[in-house]
């Protein structure tokens, strides 16, 4: 234990003394939380649009109404024609056209239906869904309408099923809610998977390691040594990102943070781990940055932080099972958001407890005082 | 004071990496508180014998003892034993001396009043007291390698490794740092030191020289010179190499 007290104030001391981490530490969270949580957001602020109406009637100036009334369209140009609608497609002047056909009032009138079409840009298929989603909700309202006040009180109708959703846990589906726990599962994810490995490889490059290695220092002293600082570093950027976060975007905090904390200094040992083992692996920094980053990469990519996780096919779902961030991203925004407690978590909880173990021990096995 | 008890043997100790053979079928024997030189030109393969030594690298083959530990199964017995000074510079710049100091007495398990009292000693004997809190960074490369040396047999080792010490600092530095060798051994400490400057190989007890990593003479500077008919070192290790 004493050893061990030796080696973390020498550690310690070196980080500390570095220069370059105090921006690190600093910068980064705030970097992170006040511009990745407002870029990274699937929200819809506004839908260009172009209409052609071949009709030129009472029902479709009606139902262009209704669309050029909603704040979130924005109606760019009214083509006298689809062909120029297209066109406008192709330079990416708008995301959708809507084109009423000859005789869309009539067939409302006569056949009780009558069809329009709608030219979606769906290049982000995601956002295609959610505009053409909006599109067809005002459409929709409009059809209402003509059914509750026909022009023809005969033509009116059974009444309709109407939904009333009532949203759980983020009632103004503040997107932001949704991000900055996930934001701040990144944050500490880098701070993990790369200072402690830079920090090692970097004795390797300067050759200070072999110094170590030739003493009778014990190989789970050294990496204890690498590890712990960064783990403190970690926990104060996650309580820093939070404060950020509560500051900036008023980010609630339902459940424990005591939980909170444990679980994020469980998670921490896990990627240092991970971080310290590609590090046992490399001979340069360089190496050892370009392994970190792919596996930071596709961690991130795969964890729901962007995309949900139900929408993956059945082989990623299944990967994400060895996803350390798939763990701790649906911990944050549990405990966080929905106010989790221990019980309700444990299992991810069991998860990450499993692999810090065993990430960990690889490290420790894999770092080799003889070459 | 050199007694005839070993505290290094060495039996056919081959390393090859691929097909280069590094140490081919290395032998002999260094005895308790002498200067044991290696000598050779540069690749002559003395580096990988002392990395070997001090566990930092498997051999492929051969059976050696260091400080009457077996070097497959006690290499951490070992490393209780001895010392290391790397040809590369090896302490951290951006500690202080008294931090490096602390932190190497610290991982060798030595008591606190027994470091503070060699570290004061050794530091005054350096002329570097007013110098403990300068990082090691900021000293001159004379400096930095009296230091290491000083730090490496500061948990008083049985046997301390050098590695071409002296490499790169210059001639009055380079006899200073031999005087700290010979204090070393007359406090009991065996030196296996590495060089390929002639003049320091006068210095050894013995001296093994090494050519394409086979030990092509092993003997005291006197018995080599009388040999090979040279008036010094430097010529005996010309007409070997020959």
């Amino acid at each position: 234990m004493r050893t061990l007290f030796y080696v973390l104030q020498k550690e310690f001391t070196q980080v500390f003394r570095n220069k370059s981490m105090l921006p690190i530490i600093f910068v980064m969270p705030l970097v992170q939380m006040l511009i990745l949580v407002f870029a990274a957001t699937n929200e819809l602020r506004q839908v260009d649009l172009a209409i052609v109406d071949y009709d030129h009637s009472y029902s479709s100036r009606e139902m262009i109404a209704g669309i050029t009334g909603n704040p979130f369209f924005k109606v760019q140009q009214n083509p006298d024609n689809s062909q120029d609608a297209e066109a406008l497609l192709m330079q990416n002047k708008i995301d959708l056209a809507l084109i009423i056909p000859r005789h869309f009032d009539k067939n409302l009138i006569i056949n009780k239906s009558a069809e329009v079409q709608v030219l979606v840009d769906a290049i982000n298929g995601n956002a295609a869904q959610l505009s053409l989603g909006y599109l067809s909700s005002v459409i929709g309202s409009y059809s209402q309408k003509v059914l509750v006040n026909p022009i023809k009180p005969e033509y009116r109708q059974t009444k309709n099923i109407i939904i009333k959703p009532s949203y759980w846990f983020n009632p103004q589906l503040n997107y932001k809610y949704y991000m900055a726990p996930g934001i701040l599962v990144v944050l500490i994810t880098v701070v993990g998977m790369l200072l402690g490995g830079m920090n090692l490889v970097r004795e390797k490059e300067l050759g200070t390691i072999e110094q170590i290695n030739v003493t009778p220092l014990k190989k789970w002293q050294f990496i204890a040594g690498k590890l712990l600082p960064f783990l403190v570093i970690g926990l104060f950027d996650l309580a820093f990102g939070l404060l950020v976060a509560r500051i900036a975007f008023n980010i609630p905090v339902r459940g424990s943070l005591i939980l909170l904390f444990s679980l994020a200094s469980v998670y921490l040992v896990l990627v240092l781990s991970w971080g310290l083992f590609i590090s046992t692996i490399s001979d340069t920094q360089q190496q050892a940055t370009f392994v970190s980053f792919f596996s930071l990469i596709v961690f991130i990519m795969m964890s729901g932080l962007f995309t949900p996780v139900e929408s993956m096919p059945d082989w990623a779902q299944k990967l994400d099972f060895i996803n350390p961030l798939f763990y701790f991203v649906k911990i944050m925004r549990s405990v966080l958001l929905k106010g989790s407690n221990f019980a309700d978590i444990f299992n991810e909880f069991a998860a990450l407890s499993a692999f810090a173990v065993s990430m960990f021990g690889l490290a420790i096995f894999r770092y080799r005082k003889t070459s | 004071m050199i007694s005839s008890e070993p505290v290094i043997t060495v039996k056919n100790m081959v390393k090859k990496f691929g097909d280069f053979v590094a140490n081919d079928n290395l032998n002999f024997e260094v005895y308790k508180g002498e200067i044991f030189g290696f000598i050779g030109a540069n690749g002559a393969g003395k580096t990988t014998a002392i990395r070997i030594l001090c566990g930092l690298s498997t051999p492929t083959s051969g059976e050696m003892k260091v400080a009457g530990f077996d070097i497959y199964r006690q290499t951490e017995k070992i490393k209780r034993n001895i010392g290391y000074m790397s040809q590369k510079f090896s302490l951290y710049e951006d500690l202080t001396i008294n931090e490096n100091i602390r932190f190497y007495g610290g991982i060798y398990g030595m008591k606190i009043a027994d470091r503070k009292a060699r570290t004061a000693e050794m530091l005054e004997r350096l002329d570097l007291s007013a110098y403990g809190n300068r990082k090691i960074g900021d000293l001159p490369l004379g400096w930095k390698q009296k230091l290491a040396f000083s730090i490496a047999i500061l948990h008083n080792p049985k046997i301390v490794f050098l590695d071409e010490p002296t490499g790169g600092v210059d001639p009055i530095t380079r006899r200073q740092f031999w005087n700290l060798i010979y204090e070393a051994v007359e406090k009991g400490i065996t030196v296996f030191v590495t060089t390929h400057y002639m003049d320091e190989a006068e210095y050894c007890d013995r001296v093994s020289i090494m050519a394409d990593g086979r030990i092509v003479a092993l003997d005291t500077p006197e018995k080599l010179k009388k040999r090979y008919d040279a008036a010094n070192m430097d010529e005996v290790f010309l007409k070997i190499a020959r």
